[in-house]
C-alpha cells in the first residue's frame, strides 16, 4: 500500500524538539520521527508509551531461574547425585552462582528476540528510509497525508517551526 | 540551542533549621538516651535472667584461641561500650561516603549531580567528631579489653598464661602503637579531605570561575587513592580484627560496600526529607531514578561481596574460616540466625524486588522507604559483624538501638548545621545547568 508523507527536515535535535511539541500541540499527527542518534525525552513529547519490554524481561528472569533450579537440583540431586567435597546433594549455596547466570542469558536473550519480533528486525526485512540524510545529519518528522490532511498546512506549520525544507514522498513499502 | 527552555535562574537558597527541626532531632537523642537506660537496667539487673550459662559456652567459644577466657566488664558495661563503637563505626562510614561519593562525581565530571553536592557535604560534617570518638570509644574498650581481645596484656608474651601463638604472629601489625597511628592516619585523611573539599566548594561560591572546579578534581582524585587503601584497612582494623583469629580477604570490600549502599541511601533520604520540606525544588524525580539506581546497583553489589566471602568459606570449610558463619548462623543456642537471614532480606531482597521498576526509583514515598530500609539493614549488618565474635550469647538490642539513636540525632544536628551554613545549591558550579535539566 502506499502512503504520502510530508517530510519536516530539522537540523537541530531542539528545535526538532519543539517542533514535535508545537505540531502535535496544533492537532496534526506526527506518523514517525527518524533521527541519526537517539534524542533525550523525544518520546516523551512524541506521546510514545513506554515499553512493557521490562515486565516481559522480568518473566524471562524468572523462567530462567526456575529453570536453573530444577536443572540443578534435578541432576545433582535426584538423576545423578555425587558427594563434592562432602556436601549435600542439593547445595543450594553452590547453585547460586549457575542459577544467577542462566537467570541473565533468559532475560537478556528472551529480551533480545522479544524486541527484534516486536520491530520486526527479522532478516530479509528491508528498512524503508524516507530520507537517507535521517542517517547522517538531519532529523526527519514525517507526517502522513491522509485524506482531510493539507500538505499546504504541514508545510506551513513545519516552516514555521524550525524546518529548513519540507518535501514530500510517496512510499510503497509502509 | 536558541529554543531551549530555560528554568528561572537559581538563587542561593538557604536551609533553615527550624526550632521544630531541632527539637525532633533533640527528642530523636532523649528517646535514645531513655532506651539506652532502659537496656542497661534489664542487662545490668538481668531481667529475663537467661544468661546463667554464660560462663560455659564462653569457655567453649574460646576454645579457638586457648586460654581466651578472660572476665571482662560487666555485660551491661561491655555491651555499652560495644554499641558505641558499633555505631560510631557505622555512622562514620556514612559519613565518609559523603565525602568519597562526592569526590566522585567529580573525577567522573558528573553533571546531574551538581544540585545534590551540598548534601554530600554535609554528610562529612560527623567525620572529625567520629573520627575523635572513635579514640575515645578505643580507649573506653582498653580498660577491661572488651572490644579487642588482642589488646589482652600478656597475650603477645610466651611467657605469660595469657599467650596466644596466632595473635603473638600477627604482633607486627596488631600491636596498640602501631594500630592508633595507623587509625589517626585514616581518620585525619577522611577529615582533612572532607575540609579541602567543602572549602574549595564554599570558595567556588563566592569567586565563581572554573579554577575551583578543576582543583576539586585533582584533590578528589588523590583523595579516592587514598580512600581506597585507608576504606579497606580500617574495615581489618575497627572491624576484622575483633575476630582476631579469623581473617576474609573479602572483608574490606565488604564493609566498604555496607558504608558505600547505607552513604548512597543517607543521601536519598536527605534529599527527599529536603524536598519534602519545600527545598530544593529544582530537584525532579530524574536525579532520584539516578539515585535509585544507585542503591538499587550497589544493593546488589553488596550482595556480591557478601556472598563472595560466604561462598568461598562455605565451600573449602575450613575450620579456621568457617567459624565466622558458625557463630552467625547457628552459634550460641541461635542467637544470630534470624539476624543472619533478615540481613540478607532487608539487604537484597527487599530493595532488589521494590527498585527494580523504574516508576518506584521515581517515587518519592518507594524512595524513602527503601532508603530507610537500607540504613537500618546496613546498621544491623555491622551488628552481625561485631557483636557475635563480642558479645557472643550475651547480645541484646535495647542498648544497641538506643546507643543508635543518640548517634543519630547527633549525626543529623551535625550535617543540618553544616547544611545551613551555605546556599543549598552550589550557585556558581559550571555544570549546575547541566543538573537543572537533567532528564532520564
Amino acid at each position: 500500500m502506499t502512503k504520502r508523507f510530508a517530510l519536516g527536515i530539522f537540523d537541530d535535535e531542539d528545535v526538532l524538539l519543539h517542533a514535535v511539541e508545537n505540531v502535535r500541540g496544533a492537532g496534526v499527527k506526527i506518523y514517525e520521527v527518524f533521527t541519526p542518534f537517539p534524542i533525550h525525552g523525544i518520546d516523551d513529547v512524541l506521546g510514545i508509551e513506554r515499553s512493557r519490554l521490562p515486565i516481559a524481561a522480568f518473566f524471562y528472569g524468572l523462567t530462567g531461574l526456575c529453570f536453573a533450579l530444577w536443572l540443578q537440583i534435578y541432576t545433582l540431586g535426584f538423576d545423578w547425585p555425587m558427594i563434592i567435597g562432602g556436601k549435600p546433594h542439593i547445595a543450594l549455596p553452590a547453585f547460586i552462582p549457575v542459577s544467577f547466570e542462566l537467570t541473565v542469558f533468559f532475560c537478556c536473550h528472551g529480551m533480545v528476540i522479544t524486541f527484534y519480533a516486536i520491530s520486526k528486525l527479522y532478516p530479509r526485512w528491508k528498512t524503508p528510509v524516507l530520507d537517507v540524510r535521517s542517517t547522517d545529519d538531519k532529523f526527519v518528522v514525517a507526517i502522513e497525508l491522509k485524506e482531510g490532511v493539507d500538505l499546504g498546512k504541514v508545510t506551513q506549520l513545519l516552516r514555521a517551526n524550525g524546518a529548513s525544507e519540507v518535501n514530500e514522498k510517496e512510499m510503497s513499502k509502509f | 540551542m536558541a529554543t531551549l527552555t530555560h528554568h528561572d535562574a537559581v538563587t542561593a537558597e538557604y536551609l533553615e533549621v527550624s526550632s521544630g527541626t531541632r527539637k525532633t532531632f533533640i527528642w530523636i537523642i532523649i528517646a535514645g538516651v531513655l532506651v539506652l537506660a532502659a537496656g542497661l537496667l534489664i542487662a545490668a539487673f538481668n531481667i529475663g535472667g537467661h544468661h546463667e550459662a554464660a560462663g560455659a559456652a564462653h569457655g567453649a567459644a574460646a576454645a579457638h584461641g586457648g586460654a581466651a577466657e578472660h572476665h571482662g566488664s560487666p555485660i551491661w558495661l561491655k555491651r555499652l561500650i560495644m554499641s558505641l563503637w558499633h555505631s560510631n563505626v557505622f555512622f562514620l562510614g556514612v559519613s565518609v561516603v559523603g565525602t568519597v561519593f562526592l569526590a566522585i562525581q567529580s573525577v567522573a565530571y558528573a553533571g546531574w549531580s551538581v544540585l545534590l553536592r551540598r548534601i554530600m557535604e554535609a554528610l562529612g560534617a560527623f567525620v572529625l567528631p567520629g573520627g575523635i570518638l572513635l579514640f575515645l570509644i578505643f580507649g573506653l574498650g582498653l580498660i577491661n579489653h572488651d572490644i579487642f581481645h588482642w589488646t589482652m596484656p600478656g597475650i603477645m608474651d610466651p611467657k605469660s598464661a595469657n599467650f596466644d601463638e596466632i595473635i603473638y604472629g600477627k604482633s607486627g601489625f596488631l600491636n596498640i602503637p602501631f594500630y592508633l597511628i595507623r587509625t589517626a592516619v585514616y581518620v585525619g585523611i577522611w577529615a582533612f579531605f572532607t575540609h579541602k573539599l567543602r572549602q574549595l566548594s564554599l570558595e567556588e561560591d563566592l569567586n565563581g570561575g572554573t579554577e575551583y572546579f578543576h582543583r576539586h578534581i585533582n584533590i578528589s582524585a588523590l583523595f579516592l587513592v587514598l580512600f581506597a587503601v585507608t576504606s579497606s584497612m580500617s574495615a581489618w582494623d575497627w572491624i576484622m580484627s575483633v575476630d582476631v583469629h579469623w581473617f576474609s580477604t573479602m572483608f574490606g570490600w565488604y564493609v566498604f560496600a555496607s558504608w558505600w549502599v547505607s552513604g548512597i541511601a543517607a543521601i536519598t533520604l536527605c534529599t527527599i526529607l529536603l524536598k519534602q520540606a519545600g527545598y530544593l525544588r529544582w530537584v525532579q524525580a530524574s536525579h532520584l531514578h539516578d539515585l535509585g539506581k544507585f542503591m538499587f546497583g550497589f544493593s546488589i553489589f553488596w550482595t556480591y561481596v557478601w556472598f563472595s566471602q560466604f561462598m568461598l568459606i562455605w565451600y573449602a570449610n575450613l575450620p579456621e574460616e568457617s567459624i565466622y558463619f558458625n557463630q552467625r548462623l547457628g552459634g550460641f543456642g541461635g542467637q544470630y540466625t534470624w539476624l543472619f537471614f533478615f540481613n540478607l532480606v532487608i539487604n537484597f531482597v527487599f530493595p532488589f524486588l521494590v527498585l527494580m521498576t523504574r516508576d518506584a526509583k521515581r517515587q518519592m514515598i518507594m524512595m524513602k522507604i527503601v532508603s530507610i530500609a537500607i540504613l537500618v539493614g546496613h546498621w544491623s549488618d555491622f551488628y552481625l559483624m561485631l557483636m557475635p565474635s563480642t558479645m557472643q550469647e550475651n547480645n541484646g538490642y535495647l542498648i544497641e538501638i538506643g546507643v543508635a539513636l543518640v548517634f543519630l540525632g547527633a549525626f543529623l544536628i551535625l550535617m543540618t548545621k553544616r547544611l545551613s551554613q551555605a546556599p543549598l545549591v552550589p550557585v556558581n558550579h559550571p555544570f549546575l545547568d547541566e543538573s537543572l535539566h537533567h532528564t532520564t
